[in-house]
């Protein structure tokens, strides 16, 4: 069901009065409920997928939380009988115990998601070894279904995991309480990928009825919807006419098919997330923020610490830190540094653990070449700066342009025609077109082209750009003002008539400029895919 | 305080409520240009009088019947409830919720709907509904028509639907804001341009000529619902050359009267006793007939009303007679004001704003 739906809206609604009108002790109970409906409704089928994870997850940690138990207070009982190598040996089989209930799960779990997502991924590409050797006959592909959320709630429940076999938290008691964690409705679609600690102290307590939170939760509700319907699903004509017809829309309709993707992106992820995010305060859970302004990064590094925030720390903290201190990864540094010298060698495991993340972003995003390359170029662009930071340095040290304000404005424009570019991948879906593409941008592109009568071609009238230019500027002033601070706050404190008018105005906006209803091709939100 | 904010509240939901309705009386189309078959369905609730028969159907009766004819000739009082493409359950409930306001002597229905099982298209479906009190016949009604991609919010809350025109915006949305001019007399939609009938290609072979379920559905429902009221249920198929009206299908309408003892008037077969010229009694090649045309109808199926069902002469009743010297005013005022444009321009501007 599309968040912007009137049918999710409905739903909502349903659940918000039956919330605070029921008896507080069974809050979460009507949450699970609301939330395995909501899935239901995505098709019966998914239901086993996500009710498998949530089971196996949570018994799985359940038997790791008791191994820790069972060893910790053996440990405690018998601390002065034992010698410390004793106590080490004790403490290594029980976590070995606990290491082969963890891979037992994630095993399950990463598979079910990796056959379910990657089967004809690795079908098409056998089938295109075989073709190239002219051997043997085409394997035909499967009819695979793809549960709702599956990548956000795999990953979710594998850092649970995870956490409680590391001992940061103990395991959750009670399956239907953690089963809401995994399914809960407003996140389940589209993340953002919540971690257990973080809203384990809202998902299960009584919530009374809070006016202001949840103004709040609707006013980022009403945001949510501006940005999605008013920019991104406006824009999103012009975006496919481009990509969809590479050979009429060349040279400067490519530089401009990339920026019109890199607003309809931006406005349609953030979007649903603050639908997400505005959806739980409602019900008075917190879900951890996945964008801070992105687009004000000024380098590459940075934006990835702005953008898709909870997805970046997932693979950091369950890719790249496991893979740089495990023992293979520890045997490799020692090996390159003596082999390469320091500089090499301190740097290869570095990249190589980058090179791990960048891969597995990318083939998150989408079982297609186009991803994975995206990913990896990510990972050479990261790279490259990286390296070039002693030229920056000197840079900087013989130009004083550092801190400036034009310096600033300059890196931001250039992070985002960098990330743009990039994202290009994604738009044309095919490898070896978005090259052509983007050379045919960098050699092709005139400004006259503008006015060649293409433009008028892109579905778009004159007022519609008006309102896209005017969502744009409102983005803009709204990120600005957010970097003193929450908007919302700052609008609650000033009088009634200016409240109103703002939010009163928004919600107009969203009413009559929304490209929604008959006439519009209600566009699925972007990331609901992966 | 307490007081002042209940007082705030209330004041800024009106706001909120006033500018909603006035934005959507903004955007809503006002069918008064070119295309002003979406304003007919809501004209009939300014109705001061009864009346003995109701037409139920789509353009083959509000441009090929004049009531007003039937009126002068006969007495008759009549009033036609179609619309551009009126599906045959559209017709059903209109005629449900006509039975609330009044009971006629007769009911007389247009049968080429019988072709359309399912929903057609969504422009259509709101020049028929949005203009209907809302009733249980309009939810109905509703709900019968909606295409796959529609939803019935956007009929409850016409804003949701029609919020993409504020492009679209134009002179006549401001103008007729509040009050709507009219544009029919009884229903009837007045052309008195001349397009002499073409040849049209011929029938397409069909791979099915039985009516659908539904179509028989509703036909079925409509006879019961005059039985059950005391109605005379008359079946006609105006003289309309094109779209092609099937032997087959003609067949089955007939066996229909036949089992139910109701009266089937094909006047396709009747045009040369009717007087029908189609080189001068039709505006737009044979699809449908101009005021002419209607007349020479009207005319011919007044007697109809008058000898084979007794339908009343009602020019002796003062508060009628009132009622219809109105109508017949705007009539022959719409008639002459046409005439005009026609002379002036040689053809009507009101219809073709894009020739301008």
């Amino acid at each position: 069901m599309l968040f912007t739906s009137y049918g999710f809206l409905a739903f909502l609604a349903a659940v918000l009065i039956l919330y605070y009108t029921l008896c507080r002790r069974f809050q979460w109970q009507l949450l699970l409920a609301a939330s395995y409906l909501f899935y239901y409704w995505s098709g019966p089928k998914n239901l086993i997928f996500i009710m498998v994870t949530t089971v196996t997850t949570y018994f799985a940690a359940l038997k790791i939380g008791h191994y820790g138990e069972i060893s910790a207070a053996y440990i405690k009982e018998n601390k002065a009988k034992l010698t410390k190598e004793e106590r080490k040996a004790y403490k290594a089989g029980m976590k070995k115990l606990q290491r082969k209930w963890m891979l037992a799960c994630l095993f399950l779990n990463l598979g079910i998601l990796a056959v379910l997502k990657y089967t004809n991924f690795a079908i098409a590409n056998i089938n295109f070894f075989l073709d190239a050797f002219h051997v043997g006959e085409p394997i035909s592909f499967k009819n695979m279904i793809l549960p709702m959320g599956i990548s956000f709630y795999t990953f979710m429940a594998v850092g649970y995991l995870v956490d409680v076999y590391r001992g940061k938290y103990p395991a959750k008691r009670g399956l239907f309480s953690f089963a809401l964690f995994i399914s809960f409705f407003p996140q389940v679609v589209q993340g953002p990928i919540s971690r257990f600690d973080d809203v384990s102290g809202d998902m299960w307590a009584d919530h009374k009825f809070d006016g202001k939170a949840v103004s709040f939760g609707l006013q980022r509700i009403l945001w949510g919807f501006f940005k999605k319907l008013v920019i991104a699903d406006r824009i999103l004509t012009a975006v496919n006419t481009i990509i969809h017809d590479p050979a009429t829309y060349d040279g400067i309709y490519v530089f401009l098919g990339m920026m019109f993707y890199a607003l309809e992106l931006y406005a349609d992820f953030t979007g649903g997330i603050d639908i997400t995010i505005g959806t739980a305060e409602l019900f008075g859970i917190h879900l951890k923020e996945n964008f801070h302004r992105p687009y004000f990064s000024k380098n590459i590094a940075e934006y990835w610490r702005r953008w898709h925030i909870t997805m970046g720390t997932w693979f950091t903290d369950y890719i790249f830190y496991p893979i740089s201190v495990s023992d293979p990864m520890l045997r490799f540094n020692k090996f390159a540094r003596r082999h390469f010298g320091e500089y090499i060698g301190k740097r290869m495991p570095v990249y190589t653990a980058s090179a791990v993340v960048w891969f597995a972003t990318g083939i998150w995003h989408g079982a297609a070449w186009n991803f994975i390359v995206w990913g990896m170029m990510n990972f050479v662009v990261l790279m490259v700066s990286q390296e070039l930071e002693p030229c920056y340095k000197w840079f900087h040290k013989h130009f004083n342009v550092n801190g400036t304000l034009w310096y600033k404005i300059f890196q931001i424009i250039r992070t985002i025609l960098l990330m743009s570019a990039l994202r290009m991948f994604d738009c044309y879906r095919d490898v070896s077109l978005t090259f052509r593409m983007f050379g045919n941008m960098l050699v092709h592109s005139r400004i006259p082209q503008l006015f060649d009568g293409r433009f008028q071609t892109l579905g778009l009238a004159a007022a519609d750009y008006l309102v896209l230019f005017i969502g744009l500027l409102i983005l803009i002033v709204t990120s600005l003002i957010q970097r003193s601070g929450s908007v919302r706050e700052k609008l609650a404190a000033k009088p009634l008539i200016v409240r109103f008018a703002c939010w009163y105005g928004l919600f107009l906006a969203v009413l009559i400029f929304g490209a929604y209803g008959v006439g519009f091709d209600s566009s699925q939100f972007i990331y609901n895919q992966f | 305080m307490k007081k002042r904010s209940i007082s705030v509240f209330l004041g800024l939901g009106l706001v909120v409520l006033g500018s909603l309705w006035l934005l959507q009386r903004l955007l809503m189309p006002k069918y008064m240009g070119d295309i002003v078959e979406g304003a007919l369905i809501s004209e009939y609730y300014k109705e001061t009088t009864d009346h003995d028969v109701i037409f139920v159907g789509d353009c083959e009766v509000y441009e090929n019947f004049s009531p007003i004819t039937m009126w002068e000739d006969y007495g008759i009082t009549s009033y036609i409830r179609g619309s551009a493409q009126q599906l045959i359950w559209q017709s059903y409930y209109l005629l449900e919720e006509t039975l609330k306001y009044e009971k006629p002597e007769a009911v007389v229905f247009n049968v080429l709907s019988m072709k359309y099982d399912t929903p057609q298209k969504e422009a259509y479906n709101r020049m028929t509904l949005d203009g209907m009190k809302w009733s249980k016949s309009k939810v109905d009604d509703i709900r019968a028509s909606m295409m796959e991609d529609e939803e019935f919010a956007d009929y409850v809350f016409p804003i949701l639907r029609y919020h993409s025109r504020w492009q679209e915006l134009t002179s006549d949305d401001f103008k007729y804001l509040f009050t709507k001019r009219p544009v029919s007399q009884s229903g009837y939609y007045m052309r008195i341009d001349v397009k002499p009938a073409q040849t049209f290609p011929k029938p397409k072979k069909l791979a099915n000529y039985e009516f659908g379920e539904n179509s028989w559905k509703y036909l079925e429902k409509m006879r019961e619902l005059c039985e059950e009221k005391g109605i005379q249920l008359i079946l006609v198929k105006a003289p309309s050359l094109y779209p092609a009206w099937y032997d087959e299908w003609e067949e089955q309408i007939k066996e229909y009267a036949k089992t139910y003892e109701l009266p089937y008037y094909n006047f396709l077969e009747l045009t040369d006793e009717i007087g029908i010229d189609f080189t001068q009694d039709t505006y737009d090649g044979g699809l449908h007939l101009n005021l002419s045309g209607a007349e020479k109808m009207g005319a011919y199926f007044g007697k109809i009303l008058r000898d084979e069902f007794q339908i009343p002469d009602r020019r002796a009743d003062e508060t009628i007679a009132s009622a219809w010297a109105e109508k017949c005013a705007a009539y022959y005022d719409m008639q002459k004001r046409q005439q005009e444009e026609l002379d002036t321009y040689g053809y009507l501007k009101m219809f073709n704003s894009d020739k301008e």
